[in-house]
This record gives structure tokens, sequence and C-alpha cells, in this order.
């Protein structure tokens, strides 16, 4: 019995040291997964490239650390300033637009702020600031987290009250929070849309231009690390921009809502 | 909904299994040997890596997920054997999680047994390493619990796997990550049907090596 079991473990543990060929690693926002395009994607880029894509669910600030110590093959983020200082500090080669989607801002249906009437991203802002209504904030450094610190910037409000939350959490797990405390958050649309606990949130403000949230993909630079698969990301990069990602991404719709605008050049 | 996730669902769970259970043998194999040589030798350090090894049974995952991470990590020291985000750095980081559990446990009832063996043994002019190995075998139902322990806390742990492991689709997603997955997701109803999923998984694990090592029969030991 001892014999057989370390002769399982010893299998395993060369078994799974080596990576197949076909296959890469690549770091993606947890709101991109939890949007479920992933789901749709994967597959046909498999079928259609024979390359396996291990996805890394974390935030962009993870996504790009994991990038920097090589250990993913590619990144798909969507925090313009922080991809600007990855591919300016020569960790990535280039940077490649795919698609856009959009934030929106979650509340109480009853909105004691009354964000709905808003005209603006930055008075809704103020207007949660100002009623002192509870809000929570990701808190992770991921991209969703760093739009919504720009988008404070922008806003007369110097400090955050108690009624500011950050939770330090995944999109998902900052929606339940929101969810559990009845506050307001922003999220990006897909995750919203996708989110199986609303309770009695309310989808209450979206539309303006400042909340377009461009994904980006970055292939992380050979140069720096040998082991990366340079050549399954130009594959996967060449996928990615193609007229058969164009539908899949535009046709990709929940509740009959679109998701996502292909934009890549 | 698990069961239109049938052929993933077993996958998913067949993966927890044979990490868990792959760590807790080569845990075990580190873990028996030393809490017998703590309960046989004598030696100067002796109560200070005792006192040391009941601590680290506390020891949190997610900073043994941290570590393993850093050395695993391609910039690590480690980097080159490209293990992370592999099922080998889940059962890495498992192994340093329940050592210090199984070697705990065991040296509690080791010792006991010692206390009774130590005269006998003595006189008989046994090697040491005859000594550890009677302790082991004639120990060996207690052991069984030490491993049981080690095997619960490996199977229930989330936070050190989800860092080395990456939670990747079909490769480092088990039962615990992917849990905190679905709770992510809100999907509460498909998180508790696989949090009772890995419950009965314990339990029948459980059960399985008590009925194999025969504890409850009365005529044996």
């Amino acid at each position: 019995m001892i014999r057989f079991l370390s002769v399982w473990a010893f299998a395993l543990l060369v078994g799974s040291a080596a990576m197949a060929d076909s296959q890469m690693r690549m770091a993606v926002t947890t709101s991109f997964h939890n949007s479920g395009l992933a789901d749709v994607l994967l597959p046909e880029i498999q079928a259609d490239t024979g390359i396996e894509v291990q996805l890394l669910i974390v935030g962009t600030g993870q996504a790009l650390k994991l990038g920097e110590a090589g250990d993913v093959d590619a990144i798909l983020v969507h925090s313009r300033t922080a991809e600007d200082a990855f591919i300016a500090a020569g960790f990535g080669t280039h940077r490649r637009e795919i698609m856009y989607n959009d934030f929106v801002f979650i509340g109480p249906s009853s909105d004691p702020a009354g964000i709905a009437q808003a005209q603006t991203a930055t008075a809704a802002l103020e207007g949660i600031a100002q009623s002192g209504a509870t809000f929570v904030s990701r808190g992770d450094d991921s991209g969703t987290h760093k739009k919504e610190l720009s988008l404070w910037a922008q806003t007369d409000v110097s400090a955050f009250g108690p009624w500011y939350n950050a939770a330090g959490a995944g999109m998902g797990a900052a929606l339940n929070i929101a969810s559990g405390l009845d506050a307001y958050i922003m999220s990006d649309r897909a995750s919203w849309l996708n989110f199986g606990n609303k309770g009695n949130l309310d989808l209450l403000f979206a539309g303006d231009p400042v909340l377009f949230n461009q994904y980006a993909y970055l292939p992380v630079n050979p140069a720096l690390h040998d082991h990366v698969k340079a050549d399954l990301t130009a594959q996967l990069e060449t996928w990615l921009t193609s007229q058969k990602a164009a539908d899949l991404i535009n046709g990709y719709t929940i509740d009959g809502e679109g998701l996502f605008v292909f934009n890549a050049q | 909904m698990v069961v239109t996730l049938d052929a993933e669902l077993l996958d998913i769970a067949l993966r927890s299994l044979r990490v868990t259970l792959t760590a807790l043998v080569i845990a075990c194999a580190i873990a028996l040997p030393l809490a017998a040589m703590l309960a046989v030798r004598r030696y100067r350090w002796r109560r200070a890596t005792i006192a040391v090894l009941n601590a680290l049974m506390g020891l949190p995952p997610v900073v043994v997920g941290l570590i393993v991470y850093i050395l695993l990590s391609r910039s690590g020291p480690l980097g080159a054997l490209g293990l992370l985000f592999t099922p080998t750095a889940m059962i890495i980081a498992q192994v340093i999680i329940i050592v210090p559990l199984i070697a705990s446990i065991a040296h509690q009832s080791l010792r006991d047994l010692w206390a009774e063996y130590h005269d006998l043994l003595i006189s008989m002019n046994v090697t040491q390493s005859q000594k550890v190995r009677t302790l082991l075998w004639d120990a060996r139902r207690a052991l069984l619990t030490a491993a049981l322990a080690g095997f619960g806390r490996g199977i229930g742990e989330v936070g050190a796997i989800m860092i080395v492991g990456g939670n990747i689709d079909n490769v480092t997603r088990v039962l615990t990550t992917a849990i905190a997955l679905e709770t992510g997701k809100g999907q509460f109803a498909l998180a508790l049907a696989l949090g009772f999923i890995l419950i009965a998984l314990a339990i029948s694990v459980n059960l399985i090596i008590h009925w194999m090592g025969q504890t409850e029969q009365e005529s044996r030991w």
C-alpha cells in the first residue's frame, strides 16, 4: 500500500511539473471572468488554434505582478495607467486593446443618495458622499478599484468618512458585501448582470462616458523570461483581434443585454 | 445545478482528493518518524522542537501559501522548476500545513506508549530504529487519528492552495477554491451544494479508512 502510494505521489510530482507545449497561462481580471465571456471564448480558441489557455483569475494589480514575475505568459486587464507603466518598465512587449464594457453604479433600490437622477458619474459620487450612505469599495488595487479612486479624485470629496468601506475583495465578494449592507458600489456591468445575490440592490446609474472600461491584452516580455511562450501569445493575439473574436464578443449577451464591444484595431 | 455539472464536478472532487491524499502520504512519511524520534530520543533542543511543532499547528495557511508562492514564482529561488500553479505546488503547501499537526498529535500518543514500553525495550537492548518502528507499529491506530486530522485540515483548506494553485479551471480547481469562486459570483446555492459534497467526501474517506483499519473491532488491541 505505502509503496503503491509513493509511486503514485512520485508520478504526480513528475507528471504535473511539465507543461504541455500547447498550454499557456493568462492572468485575467475577476470582472472579465465573472462576465462568463471566458467560457464562450476559451473553447473556440482551443478549437481554432489548439491553444489551451489556463486562466488565473485575479485583480489587475496582481495580474500585473504575475506578469512581472513571469508566472504567466500574457495578461488581459483594464487599467490604462498601470498597463502603460508595465510596458514602460519593459515587462510586456506591447499593449493591444481588445474590447470594452462599462462601469455602473449599484445601490439600494430606495436610492437614499438620489444618484439615479445625477447627470454625471462625479455628481453621483458626490451625492453618495453628501448623504453619507454606505459605500463599498473594492479596495484591492484592482482595475475597478483604481478606476473608482480616479473618479473620486475628480469629485469635491476630500476625505472618506465611516460610510466608506474598503472591502479588499474581488468584484463578486464586494458585491456580496454591498448586498448585505444595502450599500452603494461601483461594478463593471458584466459582473453585475451575472451576479446571483442581487438582494435589494439595483442598477442606479450608468452611461457617463468616463465609465468606459477598456480591456487590453499584454504579452509578457520573453526577453526577461525565456520560458514565456511568445509564439502562443502571438497566436492568441491574432485570434483575439480576428473577425471571429469580434463576432463572439459583440454577440455575447446576458438577459438580452450586450456586455462587451469589440474595438481591436 | 450540481446534477448538470456532473463530469466537471467529479473531476474537481477527484482532484481535491488526489491533492490532499498525496499531501497526506508525504506528510505522514515526514511527520510520523519525526514524532517517534521525538518520543524516543533525548537531546538538548527536544522540548523546544516539540513546542515549536505544537505552535506550528496553528500555522496560518495563507502565510504558507504566500511563502510557497514566493519560493516557486519564476522570479523566486525555485522558479526554474516551473511548479507554480500546478497541483504539485498545492501538495507542497498542504504538506507544510499538515506536517506539524500530524507530528504533534502523533507525538502525544507515542509519548504515552513510550512510557509503557520504555523499560521493556531498553532491557531488550534494541537499536534506536527498532524502537521507532515498534512504537509506530503498535501505535498505528492512534496514528491513524493523527493522519485523519491532517486529512481534515488539508481537504478543507483554501487560503494556501488558492494562492499557489491559482484556481485554474481543469488544472488546479478543487472543491474549496470552487466554493470560494461560486460564493464570489453570488451563486450561494451552488457554493453550498459544493460544500455538502466536500463534507460528504471527508466523511466517506474517514469511514473508509476506519473500515480498512478495523479500528472498532474489540478483539484487536
